[in-house]
């Protein structure tokens, strides 16, 4: 879209037979083309749904106990099982994609605020404030993403926003990183150079210009994130960093009591299991299918 | 190629620089006195105060740092406030059984990645490339925690053939003098207690080494199809070289570069990854000290421990791109 604005309108370009649909429609009918891309969209709608409907479609409390005998296996009545205090664990597991889906999301999309501004005023502005922003970057980068989150939770205290403040910071630099190297990139384009020289100031260059054509990368970067972040949560649920009400139905943490019980009642491992791979599996699809859809010159 | 060394080694002090100053906060910026926190809530001020003087935490901020900072230099990493135990004695006895375990990772995801990526390769869209596909993008979404968990439940649980946790038995009571076990038991002149080392080291190496073994796989795959279509691999098998020439020494000579530099990627996602294998293996490396010392909110080796972390991490990630730019000779100009 951007690049139209960027041709003056007297040139025309004969050439081209079949008018262009822009870049988004493009990759839009791109990816529905993608079949791995809609197995993965159809993951995700499972996810969400599943989040949104957990109150109708469980059938049972996800906190009231003594439903059964405790670690009682699967049956009719309860598909996955009663976990240690007799609670349904499907249940358990439909509300904890609730906390999954909001943690994840919000997470990503506070991570990916942070980043993109310090990546666009890195690339953007360039000079002196881009090589400070970067070493910071640098910094946050040397320290491996789950340890980070790690760390910030024993800083912060255990909590949902300290979970995703957690992983929102470990996710940042990664963002910013992203997006700088795209604007980097951008910058000797062409379509850019000739705004310029038709005289575009440096905020409607970066605005305009360059931003709309470098948020691709960030595009499928957040998608595979929201991946990463779903099983990093999980990650500090299971070493006993998740949300400090015991009754929360968290996936990670219904795990880490799982592991109490693995001899006794090992398929208390599968529903919370299942449910993190498959929420996983969709992102990391989804976000494969966006980056070829979106860059067409990528061979699968 | 010294210069591009020394141009790395000179980046790496800010990035060192920022970290000391996140670390330092980290202790310093503690919801709540540090002194009171180590006391717990019901300590006498009086002890409060002591402790306080004891940390150096009555000092001005910046000469706090400049102690810090001084300590860190002398290469001492403070005090565990738990057990009062050096850190550095603690991390040395830890870490070999981390570095063990990483190793043996990596060879798990090398040793098959490479050839599933090749295979793949050879005939892309065909079943057996759809499965690898599949198998490695299962890889990367399946949590280290749930895998480890599921392998515990099959391989240990039910079978019986591999054990659950742990490094080695413990009743075979081998003396420990390097920490790295399978030395350890050479060393001693036992074959039986290495063997259950090893056997020990199965499953969590299984566990840590599945995400670099998809990414791995993928990789090589796409290198691999990428220069199958150059002119000069066309020109090879023109000229009438065989499959295994043209594979040996057209191909894999060109599309293995991009295979090295993630594997030396790899080693910072195994370092963090270590850190859940070895809560569920209860494998006493480095990783299982962090989380304990979680538990514990036994701060000062959280610090520590996230610097040594992130020291090897730049170390490694230095040793990577020298190795890349001793490799590549164009990166060494830019």
């Amino acid at each position: 879209m951007a690049t139209k604005a960027a041709t003056p309108a007297t040139v025309r370009v004969p050439v081209e037979s079949r008018a262009s649909r822009g870049l988004w429609r493009d990759a839009l009918v791109r990816l529905r083309r993608n079949r791995p891309a809609l197995v993965g969209l159809a993951c995700i709608a499972i996810f969400v749904f599943v989040a949104f409907f957990a109150p109708w479609l469980a059938q049972y409390d996800p906190n009231k106990g003594g439903l059964g005998k405790t670690f009682e296996p699967p049956s009719a009545a309860h598909w996955a099982g009663l976990d240690k205090l007799g609670r349904d664990e499907l249940t358990r597991v439909m509300y904890g994609a609730r906390i999954s889906l909001v943690v994840g999301v919000v997470s990503v999309t506070v991570g990916l605020t942070i980043g993109g501004l310090v990546g666009a005023i890195a690339g953007g502005v360039g000079g002196r404030i881009d090589t400070i922003l970067m070493r910071i970057t640098d910094v946050f980068l040397a320290i491996p993403g789950i340890l980070l989150a790690i760390g910030i939770v024993a800083w912060l205290g255990q909590g949902l926003v300290q979970i995703m403040i957690a992983v929102a910071v470990a996710n940042a630099p990664i963002f910013a990183r992203i997006l700088r190297g795209s604007l980097l990139s951008l910058r000797e384009a062409e379509f850019v150079t000739a705004a310029r020289s038709v005289g575009a100031s440096r905020t409607r260059l970066l605005l305009r210009h360059m931003l709309p054509n470098a948020l691709t990368a960030l595009i499928v970067a957040a998608t595979l994130a929201l991946a990463t972040a779903i099983i990093d949560v999980a990650g500090l649920g299971f070493l006993g960093l998740g949300p400090p009400d015991p009754r929360t139905a968290e996936w990670g943490t219904m795990l880490t009591d799982s592991t109490e019980a693995l001899r006794r009642a090992p398929w208390l491992i599968f529903a919370p299991g299942i449910a993190i791979v498959i929420s996983a599996i969709g992102f990391n699809l989804l976000g494969d299918g966006l980056r070829e859809s979106l860059d067409p010159r990528l061979k699968r | 190629m010294i210069k591009y060394i020394v141009r790395r080694l000179l980046g790496a002090i800010p990035v060192l620089f920022g970290l000391s100053i996140i670390l330092f906060a980290f202790i310093h910026l503690l919801p709540g006195d540090p002194a009171a926190t180590i006391l717990g809530q019901h300590a006498r001020p009086e002890l409060v105060d002591a402790m306080r003087h004891r940390l150096g935490l009555d000092l001005p901020l910046w000469q706090q740092y400049l102690n810090y900072v001084g300590d860190l230099l002398h290469g001492d990493l403070g005090r565990s406030f738990v057990n009062n135990r050096s850190v550095v004695d603690d991390f040395f006895v830890r870490f070999p059984g981390t570095v063990e375990l990483t190793l043996a990772a990596l060879a798990f995801a090398v040793g098959l990645g490479i050839p599933m990526g090749r295979w793949a390769a050879r005939k892309p869209q065909s079943f057996s490339d759809g499965f690898i596909t599949v198998v490695s993008l299962v890889g990367v979404s399946i949590p280290i925690f749930v895998l480890g968990l599921s392998l515990q439940y099959v391989f240990a649980v039910q079978l019986h053939i591999l054990p659950a946790s742990g490094r080695i038995d413990p009743r075979l009571q081998v003396p420990y003098t390097t920490n790295f076990l399978l030395i350890d038991t050479l060393l001693a002149g036992r074959p039986d207690a290495f063997v259950d080392s090893l056997r020990h080291l199965v499953l969590p190496a299984i566990a840590l080494g599945s995400i670099p073994l998809a990414i791995i796989t993928r990789i090589t795959r796409a290198s691999v199809l990428d220069v199958t279509h150059e002119d000069y691999v066309r020109t090879a098998r023109a000229k009438g070289l065989t499959e295994k020439r043209v594979d040996g020494r057209h191909i894999m000579r060109n599309a293995w570069l991009p295979v090295v530099t993630v594997i030396g990627l790899q080693v910072g996602g195994l370092l963090a990854g270590a850190v859940i294998t070895e809560t569920v293996f209860a494998w006493n490396g480095v990783g299982k000290w962090v989380v304990e010392a979680i538990e514990a909110h036994d701060y000062f080796v959280i610090q520590s421990s996230i610097l040594i972390f992130a020291l090897i991490f730049l170390l490694v990630n230095l040793v990577v791109d020298i190795g890349y730019a001793f490799l590549n000779p164009r990166i060494r100009y830019s």
